[in-house]
Order: structure tokens, then sequence, then C-alpha cells
């Protein structure tokens, strides 16, 4: 039996550390540099031939262009949007997914490391987490809303299923994969059932656990932002859900914009845990790209 | 370190027609370890030698109670074998240290598991890392440590518990010629005055006669104890100097003619498993 589905594999996303030599650094940073340079370069190609296209081929009404979008932002964070305050429109996301995240983190690595160790109990259970793991989540979010209602409780359960099957299945395949040699020895140590958990089986899993969360919290802002879509009272999805319904292209792309700028200051941050938490390891050999 | 003396029983370590069969995929099982009949006095070293893959490490898992046995008895200080005995140290093959703590606290981490206080676990860890001669080296990490150093933190591991049967599945097997010599000298200076049993297993046999009071020497798999050899040299023993000593080439040649036949049959199986 398996329950090795949609599992991330283990990123060392750490860089490797600087040769001293001074003529290959100085290649680096020049490498450095014309990377950035490029990445601006089509940034402004992409945006600019959208511009061009809005103002003289397509239409900018059902297609918008950088400019309106731009122009939608700055009313949004001076003025407010139809829903008052964009920040506390964005708070009020950010709670919810936040706390889906926390929750199916939590649930997810207890379940996923108790399961790992407990082959016979993963047997019987395997068809049944697969089963629901099929469940199109995203459905959820309808059924959510009618049992929790319209306020912040039916969106952090959107989140919260979103988030528990990327860490679960993680967590599940790395307390498996447990080096055996380093339990034998904890337990002829003296470890116990809980001490064994805490000290070789939770750590060993960590690298396993860390590179899920970087898909999860992307998927506990698609599990807000669709809870709220589903239907809310406030919230991003509700924006973008109202500039649909006024045909408000702009408005659309200027809610992605926030979503996706929370979602990388949050891999941001989890990047930043993941290196804590993993100070122990030796420097990676290398790293082909920052992906 | 203070003197261990075993109470419950005569013998340290003692096996009665210990078999261990493990299952295999094709439903037929295959049998590592047939027959062992074996004791061990308290304080006494015991190295084991035996042909590569013959099941010389199944024997300590047996006793360590990692592992059931199929048939037959083994008891440790007179008990029968159920679960870990108490007083039991292993010494593994494969680097045992937890990757993600320092040095200290993989010392230390017996006495923790033990229940020992944070303060009163990282003292003592502190005075056996001075022993091992790692002093200064605390907080390292153990992939910041050379292969031989990370084996003094594992023996300063096991030994910090203080057992009073030590097991040792090939320790230094992946050392250098001369890192591994010193480990043997580290091993016999932390051994001697402890009054624990230790089981040595190795398929080197000049570190087995080196280190031991009595080498038994295994056959070709399934292992069965086919001929025990004493090892009457003296105490203490300096390892790069008592290897040279007339008495102990006399002892090397008795050892391998026994050994020579059982080499020779695990090679043939291998020569007809390629062929």
């Amino acid at each position: 039996m398996s329950l090795d589905i949609q599992v991330e594999t283990k990123a060392d996303t750490r860089p490797t550390a600087p040769t001293p030599r001074s003529p290959r650094r100085r290649r680096t940073s020049r490498r450095t540099l014309l990377t950035h340079a490029v990445r601006v370069a089509l940034i402004v190609a992409w945006l600019g031939s959208w511009e061009l296209a809005a103002r003289t081929v397509i239409d900018p009404f059902y297609y918008s262009m950088p400019s309106q979008i731009w122009d939608k932002l700055v009313i949004w964070f001076t003025e407010g949007s139809s829903q008052g305050s964009i920040w506390g429109t964005i708070a009020v996301t950010l709670e919810e997914a936040v706390l889906g995240f926390a929750l199916g983190t939590l649930a997810g690595v207890l379940l996923g490391v108790v399961l790992g160790r407990a082959r016979f109990v993963a047997d019987v259970l395997a068809p049944f987490i697969k089963g629901a793991n099929a469940i199109p989540r995203i459905v959820l979010a309808s059924l959510f809303v009618i049992w929790f209602g319209l306020g912040m409780s039916s969106k952090v359960a959107t989140a919260f299923v979103l988030v528990f099957f990327a860490v679960f299945f993680n967590a599940f395949q790395g307390a498996r994969e447990v080096d055996k040699v380093l339990v034998d020895n904890a337990r002829i140590l003296g470890a116990g059932r809980w001490a064994l958990m805490r000290s070789v089986i939770l750590p060993s899993a960590t690298s396993w656990i860390l590179a899920s969360m970087h898909v999860a919290f992307g998927f506990a802002l698609i599990g807000a932002i669709v809870g709220e879509y589903t239907g809310a009272d406030k919230g991003l999805g509700l924006l973008i859900n109202h500039s649909q319904g006024n045909f408000d292209a702009a408005g659309i792309y200027a809610g992605m914009l926030i979503t996706t700028v929370l979602a990388l200051v949050a891999e941001w941050l989890i990047t930043q845990l993941e290196v804590r938490l993993t100070s122990w390891r030796p420097p990676a050999s290398g790293q082909a790209s920052g992906l | 370190m203070t003197q261990i003396t075993s109470g419950a029983g005569p013998t340290a370590i003692s096996l009665r027609g210990a078999t261990k069969r493990f299952p295999t995929r094709s439903g037929e099982p295959f049998t590592a370890l047939r027959d062992v009949d074996l004791d061990v006095a308290p304080g006494e070293f015991v190295s084991i030698v035996g042909p590569t893959g013959c099941g010389k490490s199944t024997t300590l898992s047996l006793v360590s109670g990692l592992e059931p046995a199929s048939a037959g008895t083994v008891a440790v200080h007179g008990a029968p074998v159920t679960a870990i005995p108490d007083g039991v140290g292993y010494m593994f093959q494969a680097d045992a240290v937890l990757p993600w703590k320092n040095v200290l606290d993989n010392v230390a981490l017996g006495l923790r598991y033990r229940g020992a206080g944070k303060a009163e676990a990282h003292a003592r860890a502190r005075d056996w890392i001075t022993r091992v001669g790692l002093a200064g080296f605390e907080d390292r990490y153990p992939h910041q440590l050379s292969g031989g150093m990370r084996k003094r933190v594992a023996m300063a591991q096991t030994l910090i518990t203080e057992p009073s049967l030590l097991l040792l599945d090939e320790p230094f097997g992946a050392l250098d010629v001369q890192t591994r010599e010193l480990m043997q000298d580290e091993l016999l200076r932390l051994w001697s005055g402890t009054g624990a049993a230790c089981v040595f297993v190795t398929h080197d046999l000049t570190e087995a006669i080196t280190l031991a009071d009595r080498v038994v020497v295994m056959t070709a798999g399934p292992a069965t104890v086919k001929d025990v050899v004493d090892i009457d040299l003296p105490r203490p023993r300096r390892v790069e100097e008592i290897r040279l000593t007339p008495e102990f080439i006399d002892l090397y040649k008795r050892v391998w003619d026994s050994l020579r036949e059982e080499v020779e049959i695990t090679r043939t199986r291998g020569a007809s498993r390629v062929a």
C-alpha cells in the first residue's frame, strides 16, 4: 500500500558558498546584474506590448491595460475600494489564510507523522485518505458556506482542507523515510515512544514538511479567496467577485496582483523559517536555479 | 566510571539454539542464524568473526532485543530478552548520531532519554566528550566532523549510559587503517575497568584478536558457531605493538585456518551467483 501521491520533493534552497577568488566573483556579479536586467526588460516588454495593444488593437474593456490596473490600485490604496479600506480587506483574507494554514499544517503534520509510523492503521486508512484526496475540494467551499455561514469560519475551513492534504502526504512520507539506524540507536539509548517521535522522527521529517509548506501557503490563499468568492461579507475574493459583477477587468487584475504579493511575502517568510530550522545541514553542493 | 557488577546471573549473555529467520518476497524464509550456542561472562571481551554477510550482526540484534529470535532462547543477565534489556549499549556500523543535534546534545541524549535534567546531562556529557578527546567540539554538528570524530561521538554517546553489556557491530569498519587502530586503542582504554561485557563483530581478524579475550568463528550463512579460540595475550594491550608479537601471529594463523574454509565457501557461492 502506498500513500505516496502528491509529494513535493525536498528542495535544498541554501545557496552555495561564494568562491573567494575575485575574478570569478566579478564574473558572477556581472551575471547576476545581467539576469536582473533581462528580467526587467521582459516585464517592460510584456507590460508595454499589453498597454500598446490595448490602446490600438484589443478592447481594454475586456482585457484592461496596465495603466488602468495601476490607477485601480492607487484608488484602492488611497480612497479605498467598494468594500471600504483595502487594508481591512487584505487583513480579513490574510487572517483566514493564516488560520487555515496553521490549523491545516498542524493537523497534517500530526496525522502524517503518526500514520507514517503506524503501518497497520495506515494500511487500513489508505483507501479512505486517497478517496478524500480525490474529492474536488474547491467544491467543498460551497458546502462550508452552508455549514458555517458567510463569516470567516467557512473560509478557514476551505483553506484548511487544501493545506491539510498537501502537508499530510509529505509528513507521512517523511516519517516513513527515517533512517532505521537512527531509530534503533535512539531506542537502545532509552528513548520512549514520545521521545523518539520528538527527537528523531519529527526532525527527520522536517525537511519534507517544510518542502510542502511552500506550496501549502499558496493553497491556503486560494482556499480563502475561493471561499470568499463563493459567498462572503468581506475579503479579497469578494472584491474580485464584485469587480467581475461590474465588468471591471482592471479590478480583477488588481486583486490578483495583491494576492500574488501576499503569496510571495509568505513564501519568503517560510524560506526564512526553513533556513533557521535546517541550520544543522551541510551547505548544498550546488543549486541550478532559484526555482 | 563506576565498576559494574552483574548480580543477576553468572553470564552476561546466554544464547541457546538461537535461530533467526527472515521472511522473503519469494515466501521461502531466509535463515540468517542457525542454532547458535554462546555464553559471554561479565567483563569478558568476545569478538565474532565470520565471512562477509554471514549473519554476525544478526546475533547482536537478537541480544539487543531489536529483533526477536525465531527459535531458541536469548538471555541477558539471566533474564530472557523480550524488549531492549537494561544496561545494553550498541555501536552501529553506520553513523547513528543525530545529524540535527550538536556533539554535546548527541552525547547527552542517552541521559536525557533516561530522565536526567538538562544541566546534569550536559555536565556529564562534557566530561565524556573530554574523555574521548573531543573537548572544544561541543557545538559542532556531525557533518562538520571527520568520520573518526563522529565515531568518537558515537562512543561517548554509548558509554555515557554506562552499559554493562556493550555490543559493537563493525563500528570502525568505515574508517581508514590509522584511525581504526587509534579508535581500537581508545576503546580498550575506555573499556578497561568498566567490567562491561563486550561483543565485537568484525570481519577483520587482526582487530578481532587484538581486542578480545575470545574469538568466535562463525560459519558461512546460515551462521552458527564453528570454533572458539581463547586469546591469552596479556592486558593492557597496545594495538600497534601487540600484532607484531609471535604469540599474536600464532593465534592469527589458528583463527585464519578455521575461518578460511568458510570464506572459501562464501566466495564459491558468490562466484556461482555471478556466473
